[in-house]
């Protein structure tokens, strides 16, 4: 497979093509072609920077659903120094869209809850393609309250196509499994750090969004309905997805304009799919920062902070 | 001559077409009875042949619900805007207009205060027909401002919902309206609150998905529709049918999320009996004034 898969991204494969071609012909032909292959990879990397310097919306969109891109569980074995994954609700069972364990990052207890996807069929049937079923929210809240019994930090990733619409979800309430996660999370007297690594849908996303920070990565979104499903409900027309997620305005660097997000943290020139573990270090660096942070509020302060945080979400005007 | 047509029998009514065509009959869309509508107005907007519920706006069930109809507004004057410029099919500064003026209310929910068997309660209603009863900013602050306003003067709160989730116009500030009325309710829950939500049809995506399943007692109208998930992406998504009274409120008590089905004409007597159940009454009742 190609290391570039997307529409625009289509120029850079091209350039690439060129030098492996340029390079076999060295090969075959005895002919030095260093100069010329320089030349390329010098030509390739302006390239990538003009494209990466004017993504839209929708190449946002797109990289944030990179079938490259890492997942909660490359991220985490690339930051923890030691990873315990704890399984269950303790009510139906183990919903695997929905990753959640004991980490330790340099040396800090931290319990990170986090959205999984697959990668490849077999292990995205697995994954239910990272569509959390109401038993994953369930599972989620009973460790945060576990971490909250030990004054231990969580770390939310957020990475979801939506909460799964499926006829057993719905008959386990899935309404309320996230109504609930909202509500208690809001409480939760330790520090929850929302970090969204990748897609961002609508409830299924907040049922794990609720915190004192949210973080958004570089090439991430995050909103209300996915720009497909906007599309299809106001536009009558799910092709039309990319005048969605604008109409919707669903960036990251949207979110931070609207005052939602707290942070952006930046990604490595190509997005994190090109340099996973480069990007696991950012994120890293940026966790430990924030929590430290955090770490010094008291926990009556630090409830107050986040409710008055959430208060002050949306846009009205008084008559 | 032509009274020899008419039917003599009270059981068979012969319906004047000119009342149809004035709009004085409703057929009932569940059993397709022809009722007169005043002996609907009169029977709570429910077919006395099937108990069809109707859908009702905010202001039936004010009457319904408040005594003598005597209640104080708040958060009146709280009015979207349209904070992401939206470019849809129509530009979201004309639907809100137009929902405006077909209705004749400022918004998808109206919050009052007011005596509900002497009671003092704050209420908050949703409207349907006001842009689906969907929730954006204004919704969640003023449903926030319910919750507070509940909180402060210790008194209960119920939320009527008929809503289609969220308000995609204001995209991600529609998202968190769910967290914010659901910490809202967390506050108010810890000071011991009382809070009932009444479902109707229909109650899905992030408004069931928010405050209307975070009820301390959570009631539902007769056959209404409630989920998270619409049918239609459920469909799509197993691609099956789905079985008969899937998502309604017989079902949702059948699996475990709604406490009792009620029917409209004993809601009023319900929540009394509620109330007085906990004891409201003990609660530090003030005199009703509006906080803006």
């Amino acid at each position: 497979m190609s290391k570039y898969t997307l529409e625009f991204e289509e120029s850079l494969r091209e350039i690439e093509e060129k030098i492996e071609t340029v390079k076999s012909t060295g090969i075959k032909t005895g002919v030095d072609v260093t100069s010329t292959v320089q030349q390329l990879e010098r030509k390739l990397e302006d390239k990538r920077k003009s494209i990466y310097k004017n993504l839209s919306r929708w190449d946002r969109v797109q990289l944030a659903r990179h079938p490259r891109r890492p997942h909660s569980l490359d991220y985490i074995e690339m930051m923890c120094d030691e990873w315990m994954e704890l399984h269950g609700d303790r009510y139906f069972g183990d919903d695997k869209a929905i990753v959640s364990g004991l980490a330790v990052i340099a040396g800090k207890s931290i319990m990170i809850i986090g959205q999984q996807k697959g990668r490849g069929t077999k292990d995205n049937m697995l994954r239910n393609f990272g569509m959390p079923r109401p038993e994953g929210y369930r599972k989620a809240l009973r460790l945060m309250k576990l971490a909250e019994k030990f004054n231990i930090p969580i770390v939310t990733l957020i990475d979801t196509p939506g909460a799964y619409p499926g006829l057993g979800a719905e008959e386990r309430g899935q309404a309320e499994a996230i109504a609930k996660n909202l509500k208690e999370m809001a409480i939760i007297g330790v520090p929850i750090i929302n970090i969204v690594i990748g897609e961002g849908a609508s409830g299924g996303a907040l049922g794990i969004g609720v915190g004192d920070r949210l973080l958004c990565m570089e090439n991430t979104w995050y909103s209300v309905i996915s720009p497909e499903g906007c599309a299809s409900i106001l536009f009558r027309d799910a092709t039309r997805a990319k005048d969605a997620a604008d109409a919707m305005k669903v960036t990251s660097i949207d979110l931070l304009e609207m005052g939602i997000a707290d942070r952006i943290i930046p990604e490595p020139e190509g997005s994190a799919h090109m340099h996973p573990k480069k990007a696991s270090e950012m994120l890293k660096d940026v966790i430990l920062e924030e929590l430290a942070q955090l770490v010094t509020l008291n926990t009556d302060d630090l409830i107050e902070n986040r409710i008055s945080k959430f208060e002050k979400m949306g846009k009205w005007e008084e008559i | 001559m032509a009274e020899w047509f008419r039917r003599s029998a009270d059981k068979i009514k012969t319906l004047d077409k000119r009342d149809t065509a004035e709009g004085l009959w409703i057929k009932c869309p569940r059993c397709a009875q022809v009722v007169y509508k005043r002996e609907l107005e009169k029977n709570y907007h429910v077919c006395i042949s099937c108990s069809h519920h109707f859908r009702i706006n905010s202001s039936a069930y004010l009457k319904l619900l408040i005594d003598n109809d005597e209640y104080h507004g708040i958060a009146e004057n709280v009015r979207s805007v349209d904070p992401l410029s939206f470019k849809g099919e129509k530009k979201y500064s004309d639907q809100l207009k137009a929902a405006q003026t077909k209705t004749g209310l400022n918004e998808a929910v109206r919050v009052v205060v007011g005596k509900i068997n002497g009671q003092d309660t704050v209420v908050a209603i949703m409207d349907f027909s006001y842009i689906g009863g969907s929730m954006g900013s204004v919704v969640g602050e003023k449903i926030s401002r319910a919750i507070d306003h509940a909180r402060k003067r210790k008194l209960p709160l119920i939320i009527i919902t008929s809503s289609g989730g969220a308000r995609m116009q204001e995209g991600a500030y529609s998202l968190m309206q769910m967290a914010k009325t659901s910490a809202k309710l967390a506050q108010y829950s810890k000071d011991n609150g009382l809070y009932i939500t009444i479902l109707t049809d229909p109650t899905t995506g992030g408004t069931s998905a928010s405050f209307a399943m975070l009820g301390d007692i959570i009631l539902a109208e007769p056959n209404a529709l409630i989920g998270f998930a619409g049918a239609r992406v459920i469909k799509q998504t197993i691609g099956e049918d789905l079985p008969e009274g899937f998502q309604r409120a017989e079902f949702l008590v059948e699996k475990g999320f709604v406490d009792n089905i009620v029917h409209r004409r004993d809601l009023k007597r319900t929540i009394t009996q509620i109330f007085n159940f906990f004891g409201i009454e003990k609660f530090q009742n003030s005199k009703v004034t509006e906080i803006e």
